[in-house]
Order: C-alpha cells, then sequence, then structure tokens
C-alpha cells in the first residue's frame, strides 16, 4: 500500500503507540496515508478506537511476526 | 462537534500512581479531548521540575510484584525505596513504557491544562520556582467549574 509517512513505534509499550500516531498525523495533510510499525500487542484495539474518535480512517492492520503494521489516512 | 472533556484529580505522588493520570491525559488528549488535571496534596509532587524524587515503595505495598519474596522487615531497611524505584524504572524502560517526563511532557505538548492545589501548595510550603511553569494555580471551585461540564471525571 502506498503511503506519505511512517513511523516505527516498535518497542513502545502503551499510549506511545497512540501518541506518536497522533504527533505523525499532525503534520500531513489531508488524506494523506500513515504506515505505523507496533510491536504492543494493545495497540490493535487501541488504533481502531484512536481512528473512531479522531474520525482518521484506519485502512488495514497486518500482523506478521509480533509486528503489526497499520495504514491510517489522515481525515 | 464540540470535543469532549475529561477531568482528573491526581492525589498520590508515588512513581506507581503518578503513570494512571499522566497515560490517561495524554491519550484522552491525542483522542481530541479537553483535559485537565488537578493535582492535589501528594499529587503535587508530580508538577515538580525533577520528577527524581517520585519513588516506589514496597512497604504497605503487599500488591507490588518482587522478585523475591520480602518481608517487612527488610523492605523497612534504607535504601530499600531507592532500590524497588531503580528497579521498577528499568522494568519500565525495558518493557518501551514511557518515562513520567516523556509522558508529562506529552501531556504538556497536548494542551492538557495543569492545575495545582493553591491551598495545598501553601499547606506544604512548597516554593513555586520548584514546579514546572506551564501550569495554573487554583482552588476546588475552579476545578470544578471545568469538572462540571466534563464526560469523565476520574480520582486518583
Amino acid at each position: 500500500m502506498n503511503f506519505d509517512k511512517e513511523f516505527d513505534a516498535s518497542g513502545m509499550s502503551c499510549p506511545l503507540p497512540i501518541l506518536k500516531t497522533k504527533k505523525a498525523l499532525a503534520d500531513m495533510a489531508s488524506g494523506q496515508v500513515l504506515k505505523l510499525i507496533s510491536t504492543d500487542s494493545g495497540s490493535v484495539k487501541d488504533m481502531q478506537a484512536f481512528a473512531e474518535q479522531t474520525g482518521n480512517s484506519l485502512l488495514s492492520t497486518d500482523e506478521a511476526n509480533g509486528k503489526y503494521t497499520f495504514y491510517m489516512k489522515k481525515k | 462537534m464540540s470535543s469532549k472533556k475529561m477531568a482528573i484529580i491526581a492525589t498520590k505522588g508515588t512513581l506507581d500512581m503518578a503513570y494512571p493520570p499522566f497515560i490517561l491525559a495524554s491519550t484522552a488528549a491525542a483522542l481530541g479531548f479537553e483535559v485537565q488535571v488537578f493535582f492535589t496534596f501528594y499529587g503535587l509532587q508530580l508538577l515538580r521540575k525533577d520528577l527524581s524524587t517520585v519513588m516506589i515503595s514496597p512497604l504497605a505495598n503487599p500488591a507490588m510484584p518482587m522478585p523475591v519474596p520480602m518481608p517487612v522487615m527488610v523492605q523497612m531497611l534504607p535504601g530499600m525505596e531507592s532500590m524497588a524505584t531503580m528497579m521498577m524504572k528499568q522494568k519500565l524502560k525495558k518493557h518501551g513504557v514511557a518515562s513520567l517526563q516523556e509522558l508529562r511532557d506529552l501531556c504538556l505538548e497536548a494542551e492538557v491544562k495543569f492545575i495545582a492545589c493553591q491551598m495545598t501548595v501553601d499547606l506544604f510550603e512548597f516554593d513555586k520556582s520548584e514546579f514546572i511553569d506551564n501550569i495554573e494555580y487554583g482552588g476546588a471551585a475552579m476545578f470544578l467549574g471545568f469538572a462540571g461540564d466534563t464526560d469523565i471525571c476520574l480520582f486518583v
């Protein structure tokens, strides 16, 4: 999937992946896509909740070898 | 759509009890909440410029997981608090949990409003120069003015 920015939050625990996502999205334009990588299993549900609450769209969530990859489109 | 609001009353000044208010405040701010945290009594310690005095004690804290069982008589010994604090900080770091300083900075960056209870500042004779700069001083009525209109209000 195409993306405009990438942030690797590997090794970070709750709530850092969410806070870093928020920061990463801050200087992006509407419609741009952020790729976020996390190793925190809690971030799967947290990213869903973040998307629901903030109105940004979570395009996909994938897991491979303990790494979670999220694509989020900025509102 | 007007944003949701959350108010937290932080009354504890130990390392373990410092995390919940900072984690919830920073996360709520990231979710778009307007957040205020009212620091009163021992919670004021969390507003000091220097957070290294925020410690954890195994004493009277039987729920704290310990690597080896430790009798209360041993927990009372000098230096045990520093040791427990050091071990807890190492554990937090190893698991990728943010430091208190980092979470507090993220809160401020996200415009979480911190209010120090003026009465307790006076009671404990704290010097305002010991606290971080970007906070407000106020009383219960000021806080309740905001808290009365929130979606979530927590006492920690």
